[in-house]
């Protein structure tokens, strides 16, 4: 498993679903919560890595 | 008098044990607490993060202080409880900095054992009635 991406989505996975479990308790409320900060994990990594994109360092 | 001294301090040893046990296996403070959905989530889900950081040549930082980051890392590392003790007895957690995986193992090893300490502190608050 050398895939950045891959990696970062495992992780995302994880992180979302230990916080939506802890925050909520209603299955459908767990859901929402952890699917939209898994979505908003991967949308930011995407976005800036798009930004960093043409100032390498 | 004496009596509710004795329920208060029997309260104490049991909340002391209940964030103990939290700590020690992730998610038991839960399931001690009959939360059972919850405790086998974070039963299974933080083992495993810790599993990945492992096998992916994340390393088990040492209480080397002179360097707080690498302290403050340790401790991360050691908030997941049994299996940061399992890993380190059984030689495993050395890291290699040459994998390009590495940041990443290191990123979730800490983070789970970050975690767990966020769900020893979710327990203590059940159990406190403010959940």
């Amino acid at each position: 498993m050398r895939s950045h991406l891959l990696l970062l989505a495992v992780f995302a996975f994880f992180v979302s679903l230990v916080f939506a479990v802890i925050a909520k308790d209603e299955a459908r409320e767990q859901l929402r919560f952890g699917g939209m900060m898994f979505a908003g994990f991967l949308a930011a990594a995407i976005v800036l890595g798009w930004l960093m994109y043409p100032f390498p360092l | 008098m004496r009596a509710t001294t004795t329920t208060d301090e029997t309260q104490s040893g049991t909340i002391v044990l209940l964030c103990l046990a939290s700590w020690a296996i992730p998610g038991a403070g839960h399931l001690w607490l009959g939360r059972r959905a919850k405790g086998l989530i974070f039963l299974v889900a933080l083992p495993v993060m810790f599993a990945i950081g492992l096998a992916i040549r994340g390393r088990l930082f040492p209480f080397d202080f002179s360097d707080p980051l690498v302290g403050l890392e340790a401790l991360a590392d050691l908030g997941i409880g049994v299996p940061y003790f399992i890993a380190s007895a059984l030689g495993y957690g050395a890291g290699d900095v040459r994998a390009v995986t590495y940041e990443y193992g290191n990123a979730f090893l800490i983070v789970a054992g970050l975690l767990n300490l966020l769900v020893v502190i979710d327990a203590y608050d059940v159990m406190m009635g403010r959940k």
